[in-house]
């Protein structure tokens, strides 16, 4: 059994707005994580049809659109645990193990780093909460007889190893191509199970962490561009800006 | 008292002198620790930097699970009320581990970090790092990671610490190690280069990106890659920038035949220079680019090239 967590996350070509000190999402695109479908497909790579495959979504009432997009790439059900409360990665690893010892999986995916929070840490919470090892980055994965054997990215390369299940893998590019949902699979997910809850029912209600401010910070530029249909004289003009404007080289 | 988790080879990483430094700044108690083999070997350098260094050499010392037993077990030892740990992929692996095991409050990849009553308040970067957040925990131990090449590096406090040989209850990871590939390159760790040549799509085959390495040989620069690039196989992942590769943060940043995908941008856009070249006038990488050609990078990148030699002769 395979558990997929899941998150829905600005459109990565969605214009982020800021207003009054937090970021507005009025009106941007909203997706599944791209980081999330690595996760996704491999479950649906290990058990062919979804059979016995979760996702599980901890976010506000908008997550239902990541939940329909997991369900028709064919995900078998959905746990969405509902709340508008933005709880810090601790709470949250709080909650998904309460949500992982009711489902009982043998291997639960996670994405390697999220869109919105740009945060990696999910995946190792939930692990330690529940006492598991973990592989993280993991760009190949293969399981035989519960163990499983990974290739993943360290901080100055790359490292395989083995280990047995259970686990908790966050994911990686490289680790599959996600498939898109076909037209029939979009309208079965329509009818798929969603169970819902809340964290309370899970005994948590507020974050360890408080967002004090939210800015778009945009450094100003400087936009001088050349035009390089004289090659020489183009590369020479750059060249100078570089050295006796900008000082960099 | 502030617990600092040291990163170490033969000598403390930079990553190491830079938590240090922040620590400092923070509280006149600090704490170095130096986990797993080696790590004897670096103490004497870490006690330049602060009053108490725990070292610990045990084999079991490996992985994310027992590293972050063995950081909270001594957090709670010695009554940390923070842990500061290095924002590598590693250090971002153990950090929320450690917050776990510790119920605490966890700030990740701090960019800044200043005290408040009880607590910390630190920025960071989110949604793809088109956000600056402002953040801040208050509770009895706070867990936080600090983003590489953000903060100044410690200087020596004039005195030794005390050097304490710690031991701890670990049990076996239950991971074994198949092997492991270090890469390597010959040139300056894309992390650490003040300059960066990176290519694109645009570049058309690997056999090409000769041109990108002669600029980056000639400014003493480092070689990065566009996601593309690194998918059609032409460079290492190593070399990939962005969002599911490498963050930098150079003096320069020149990049060639780069689109300027938000998933790239999300790896360079906190550049202080950002320098592009494309063909395609309209090609977002401009938008924040404070240099620019518009041209064919067969005919730009030759004449850069020489102009570069000729500055560097
Ligand atoms: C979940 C996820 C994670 C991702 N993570 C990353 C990441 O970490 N890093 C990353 O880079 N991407 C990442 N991407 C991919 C990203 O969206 C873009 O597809 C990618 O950055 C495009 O690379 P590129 O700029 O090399 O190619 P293209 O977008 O194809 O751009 C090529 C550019 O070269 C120019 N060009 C072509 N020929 C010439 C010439 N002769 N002279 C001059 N200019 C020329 C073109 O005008 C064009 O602008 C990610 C995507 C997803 C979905
Ligand atoms: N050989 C190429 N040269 C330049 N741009 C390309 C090339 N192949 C694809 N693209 C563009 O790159 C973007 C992303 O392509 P893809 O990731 O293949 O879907 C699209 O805008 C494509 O038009």
């Amino acid at each position: 059994k395979i558990l997929c967590l899941i998150r829905q996350v600005p459109d990565a070509e969605a214009k982020v707005k800021a207003a009054l000190g937090r970021v507005d999402l009025d009106g941007a695109t909203m997706a599944l994580d791209g980081m999330d479908e690595y996760g996704v497909e491999q479950a649906l790579r290990i058990n062919e049809g979804g059979a016995n495959t979760v996702a599980v979504a901890l976010g506000n009432s908008r997550f239902e659109d990541a939940i329909r997009r997991a369900l028709a790439m064919g995900l078998e059900r959905a746990v969405h645990i509902e709340t508008d409360v933005l709880l810090d990665v601790v709470s949250q690893a709080q909650i998904l193990k309460a949500v992982v010892l009711e489902e009982t999986p043998d291997l639960v995916f996670v994405g390697g780093q999220h869109a919105d929070t740009d945060s990696q840490a999910l995946g190792a919470a939930l692990a330690e909460a529940l006492g598991w090892n973990q592989i993280t980055w993991t760009t190949e994965l293969s399981l035989t007889d519960g163990i499983a054997k990974a290739t993943h990215d360290t901080d100055d390369g790359k490292e395989s190893l083995e280990l047995a299940l259970p686990a908790v893998i966050t994911t990686q590019q490289g680790l599959n191509e996600p498939r898109y949902p076909t037209l029939p699979n979009i309208m079965k997910a329509k009818k798929k199970e969603i169970r819902k809850t809340t964290p309370e029912q899970y005994g948590v209600s507020s974050s360890k962490v408080r967002i004090v401010s939210q800015e778009i910070q945009e450094r100003p530029r400087l936009n001088k561009l050349l035009d390089g249909k004289d090659p020489i004289a183009a590369a020479t003009e750059l060249i100078k800006l570089l050295h006796e404007e900008a000082k960099v080289i | 008292m502030i617990l600092v988790v040291c990163e170490f080879d033969t000598k403390l990483k930079k990553s190491a002198l830079e938590i240090l430094g922040a620590a400092q700044r923070l509280s006149k108690s600090v704490t170095a620790v130096l986990l797993g083999t080696g790590a004897g070997n670096v103490a004497t350098e870490a006690a330049q930097y602060t009053s108490q260094v725990l070292v610990c050499e045990d084999a079991l010392l490996e992985g994310a699970k027992n590293m972050a037993q063995a950081i909270s077990d001594l957090s709670e030892q010695a009554e940390a009320t923070m842990v500061l740990m290095a924002g590598s992929r590693g250090g971002r692996e153990i950090a929320p581990r450690v917050a776990v095991r510790l119920n605490a409050p966890y700030l990740e990849d701090a960019t800044s970090l200043s005290s408040i009553e009880g607590g910390l308040q630190i920025q960071h970067y989110a949604y793809l790092a088109r956000v600056t957040e402002t953040l801040e925990a208050i509770a009895p131990v706070v867990v936080c990671s600090v983003k590489p090449n953000t903060q100044v590096v410690a200087e020596p406090s004039g005195s030794t610490g005390e050097i304490y040989e710690v031991e701890l209850e670990l049990a076996a990871s239950g991971i074994k190690i198949l092997g492991r590939t270090v890469e390597k390159t010959s040139r300056v760790a894309l992390t650490e280069a003040s300059v960066v040549v990176t290519g694109g799509r645009g570049l058309g085959s690997p056999e090409n990106f000769a041109l990108i390495e002669s600029l980056a040989d000639v400014l003493g620069a480092g070689v990065g890659a566009t996601r593309a690039a690194v998918d059609a196989g032409w460079r290492p992942y190593g070399e990939q920038v962005g969002q599911t590769g490498k963050t930098v943060q150079p003096n320069a940043y020149i990049a060639v035949g780069v689109s300027g995908a938000v998933q790239h941008l999300s790896g360079m856009g906190k550049s202080k220079n950002i320098v592009a070249i494309n063909k395609d006038a309209e090609a977002p990488i401009f938008k924040v680019a404070d240099y620019g050609i518009i041209g064919d990078l067969h005919a730009i990148m030759p004449a850069l090239i020489e102009a570069a030699k000729k500055l560097r002769d």
